[in-house]
């Protein structure tokens, strides 16, 4: 049997893999050990986690889709489904159709069925080593053994991981993996092949998650100074960043709070550094009266936001876009700022470089807006170009900075020349009141014009900026979804389907929110049919194409049950609502 | 050479009379005496009556928010450890809004200096309770006296371990300039709490009420090295209010045990992209 589409006479191979079980049974590990062997063969991985606001316990699980061509969303029906607790078959088992189950017998209990396959992942462990340690690997090589997949490139990639424990580790680690291959291959399916899976010999491919690739884009934009506190989904941010601080020479601070946080940034970009904070919804309210600093100040910083539903402590490990309308309007009084929502891991690297250089050039804040479902994505790309990557700190060089330097010089594109504390002994003065042109506090009602209106003419020049959104599908659609941020996988899978079934659909996303580019309007007005979907209940975006640009959509699809559109509800809802 | 002209600025909008202006003048007078230049100097504040002082002095300024005076200078010395960075704020803006950067500014330990002009009061927005009035005092809005033990920054830096622990009184310019100097050359965080009389608001701390209890406990042979003795010191407040260094100790400040600030500051690094190849190796 070959699973997968088959398209033009291509066979696109798609399986689709899930790992249920508790918090701390090593579900990750499964998952992780398993998507890194196929990106090293060749395959595109598509990964997600879904996990409770727990260390240990509840039930969670991790999503694998692998493919010989880049995805970027999963599917809804399972191909294999290892279940490591009790809860796993009752609740996956209806989108196992065509696949198998893999489980430890005592999990399988009344389960039994022709799809079933009962593996004793801890007896072999035992066997293997006297402890149950290793069942996990002993799961990763029945995934195998039922996939009828090549053993060399994980052990190679065993040995690799665990070299540092010792070569027995290795040893018995590919033992477990070959017992489970063995258990699976001679047992029920003897001299059967359920998949047809062969490695494709490839150039390094990288698989990355949206945090990590904003926290690499962070190093690469020359990031130097981070604080934050640490916050779900947000946290990989700050992890991935420290764990390469000392080689970028940049500092990772845990601040107290987010306050401090966000404030600490500030004072560490105005002495002259790239400085950053990330957070998720309820650290960033704590932050907006920082933004404000960063505003009147114009002092750059880059804000990373990992969205969670809210209000409140919401749901910790869910996804959701509920916070666009408030990053918006985050913190009083008027100025400008910029806010980014990436796409996809690789687009979350490059707009996170951007938002560093949009934040020196403009003196700005700049909010890179994300959520759980792209932070915790898995994305499989050819390695990111990086050798040429170059930055402008738009800051005064040495010879233009005199002793009679002002910091908050009033110019026709309203961004003043940034010269840094002691800079060629100029002295910088800083203010959070309405101040001049020297940075000392005026309260006149002639300087608060000139101040607010320098500040505000900023905006024009960012407009040039921004980028268009991106068109997905077929031109001249009938129907044209609109999306932002972490849904244009799914959305633009869901296109991909339904041209494939000539439904005249396409994508247009969004990944500069704010502002708009200025040809967005004759963009949209251009198209037919437009559905605005969005992981929120009230459709924050459709209301700023509204507020920004008078463009009204024709019809609103909102998911906000916590869970991330995928493809197949797309297409469902769409059926649902009769406009396909 | 450094003058007081060097850091002449602006004109003061304090209350005639106000102990901020003999801070100012403190502050002037240990940044002379130090050889300070003012581009090497950068003063951070908070908001209120304190928060004013960098204005009317020429260097290096960041006002900030209020209480929010430590985090920013934190960030700033990190960026540049050249720069000499002193924090100033109010009894409000240090203990009260930012009470909770203090306590970890002092745990953190940046070598910062943190100036805390201690009025008893809120000055800027027109006399409310400030965490260390004193129990029983009646404002608009402490209508029947302040119910709330007084905040003891002292005691509170002592029992943290802080490095340099101080208090001067703004009547005395001579012994305040010299505790500032001390506090600005001493290693680590280091805490200058100022008997600050607020002429306007604060009717029962005045400058006669400080002049009757203030004493210096240099005078009486206190130890700074000394914590225990130090804490004593700090609980004694009424009839006799010390003044001086409480307690210093040699101390290791944040930025210099930050490995990556030892080949200088961050701000002189120089950008190298082709170290972005290794980071991927942790994804392929
Ligand atoms: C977040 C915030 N809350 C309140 C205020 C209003 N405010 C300004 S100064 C101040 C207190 C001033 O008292 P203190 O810090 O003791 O300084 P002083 O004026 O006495 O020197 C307050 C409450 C503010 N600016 N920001
Ligand atoms: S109100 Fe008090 S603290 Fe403020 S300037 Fe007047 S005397 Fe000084």
């Amino acid at each position: 049997m070959l699973n997968g589409v088959i398209l033009g006479g291509i066979i696109i191979v798609d399986i689709n893999i899930k790992i249920g079980g508790e918090a701390g049974q090593g579900i990750q590990t499964i998952g992780s050990v398993l998507s890194r062997t196929f990106v090293r063969d060749g395959f595109y991985v598509y990964g997600n986690q879904f996990y409770l606001s727990r260390v240990r316990g509840g039930h969670n699980y991790f999503h694998i889709r692998v493919s010989d061509h880049p995805i970027y969303a999963l599917d809804e029906k399972i191909d294999v489904l290892v279940a490591l607790d009790n809860q796993t078959i009752p609740e996956h088992i209806e989108e196992v159709k065509e696949g198998f189950v893999l489980a430890d017998e005592s999990i399988v209990g009344d389960n039994v069925s022709e799809n079933t396959v009962s593996v004793p992942f801890t007896e072999i462990s035992k066997d293997v080593s006297d402890k149950k340690l290793f069942s996990n690997t002993v799961a990763v090589g029945a995934v195998f053994g039922l996939l009828c997949y090549d053993l060399s490139t994980l052990k190679k990639f065993l040995s690799e991981t665990f070299k540092r424990k010792g070569d027995e580790v290795v040893e018995k680690n590919i033992k477990a993996a070959q017992a489970g291959y063995d258990y699976v291959i001679n047992g029920k399916f003897e001299g059967i092949c359920n998949y047809n899976l062969n490695p494709q010999p490839t150039k390094r491919r990288i698989l990355i998650n949206g945090n990590d690739s904003v926290g690499v884009g962070a190093l690469a934009a020359g990031v130097q100074f981070l604080s934050a506190y640490p916050m779900t989904p947000s946290t990989g941010v700050m992890t991935r960043v420290a764990a390469h601080a000392d080689d970028f020479n940049a500092v990772v601070e845990q601040a107290e709070d987010e306050i401090a946080a966000i404030n600490m940034a500030i004072g560490a970009s105005f002495a002259g550094v790239r400085a950053m904070t990330t957070t998720s919804g309820g650290g960033f309210c704590l932050m907006t009266e920082g933004l404000g600093l960063s505003g009147i100040t114009e002092t750059p910083v880059v804000i990373f936001l990992g969205q969670r539903p809210g209000p409140a402590t919401g749901l910790p490990t869910m996804t959701e876009q509920g916070d666009l309308n408030f990053v918006l309007h985050a913190a009083q009084g008027e100025f400008p700022r910029c806010v980014l929502a990436p796409r996809t891991a690789k687009d979350a690297f490059n707009q996170t470089r951007r938002a560093f250089d949009i934040a020196d050039k403009y003196q700005i804040p700049v909010l890179i807006l994300s959520d759980q479902h792209l932070a915790d994505g898995l994305f499989t790309y050819e390695r990111f170009a990086t050798s040429d990557l170059k930055i402008n700190r738009h800051l005064l060089e040495d010879r233009f900075v005199g002793s009679d330097y002002q910091r908050y010089t009033i110019t026709e594109s309203g961004i003043s020349p940034r010269a840094i504390p002691g800079q060629n002994g100029a002295l910088v003065v800083a203010d959070s009141d309405e101040h001049n042109e020297a940075g000392r506090i005026d309260q006149t009602t002639g300087n608060r014009i000139r101040m607010n209106e320098k500040r505000l003419r900023k905006v024009d020049g960012l407009t040039d900026e921004m980028q268009m959104p991106v068109i997905h599908g077929i031109d001249g659609a009938d129907i044209s979804l609109i999306g932002w941020g972490s849904t244009y996988g799914s959305l633009a899978e869901a296109v991909d389907i339904l041209n494939r079934d000539e439904v005249s659909i396409n994508l247009i996303h969004f990944s500069d929110i704010y502002p708009f580019s200025h040809d967005t309007v004759s963009l949209l007005d251009g198209l037919n049919t437009t559905i605005c979907v969005e992981n929120n209940a009230t459709g924050q975006f459709a209301r700023l194409l509204r507020a920004e640009l008078g463009f009204e959509v024709s019809k609103k699809m909102l998911r906000y049950d916590g869970l991330p559109f995928t493809p197949q509800s797309v297409i469902r809802e769409l059926k649902g609502m009769g406009v396909i | 050479m450094v003058t007081m002209d060097d850091y002449k600025d602006g004109e003061t909008e304090w209350c005639p009379g106000c102990g901020n202006f003999n801070i100012l003048e403190a502050v002037k007078r240990s940044l002379v005496d130090l050889g300070k230049k003012p581009h090497e100097v950068l003063m951070v504040s908070g908001i209120g009556q304190s928060g004013k002082l960098p204005h009317y002095l020429k260097c290096n300024t960041f006002n900030s928010l209020h209480g929010r005076t430590l985090p920013p200078a934190t960030g700033a010395k990190v960026a540049n450890p050249v720069l000499t960075v002193i924090a100033v704020g109010g009894d409000g803006d240090s203990y009260g809004e930012g009470g909770n950067h203090f306590i970890h500014a002092i745990r953190r330990n940046p070598d910062i200096t943190l100036i805390a002009h201690d009025n008893q009061i809120y000055g800027l927005t027109k006399g409310q309770a400030s965490p260390t009035s004193e129990l029983g005092m009646k404002t608009k809005v402490q209508t029947h006296g302040v119910l709330h033990t007084p905040f003891n920054p002292l005691a509170v830096a002592i029992s943290l371990d802080c490095p340099f622990v101080a208090r001067g009184f703004a009547g005395d310019v001579d012994h305040l300039s010299s505790l500032l100097s001390q506090a600005i050359s001493h290693k680590g965080f280091s805490l200058v709490d100022v008997l600050q009389p607020c002429v306007t608001f604060n009717k029962l701390n005045t400058y006669k009420w400080y002049h009757d209890r203030v004493y210096k406990m240099e005078d009486d042979g206190h130890d700074p090295a000394n914590r225990m003795a130090a804490f004593e010191k700090a609980l004694e407040w009424g009839d006799r209010i010390p003044t001086g260094v409480f307690y210093k100790r040699d101390s290791e400040p944040f930025e210099s045990k930050l490995d990556v600030l030892k080949s200088g500051p961050l701000i002189a690094k120089q950008y190298d992209s082709a170290k972005l190849d290794r980071v991927f190796e942790n994804f392929s």
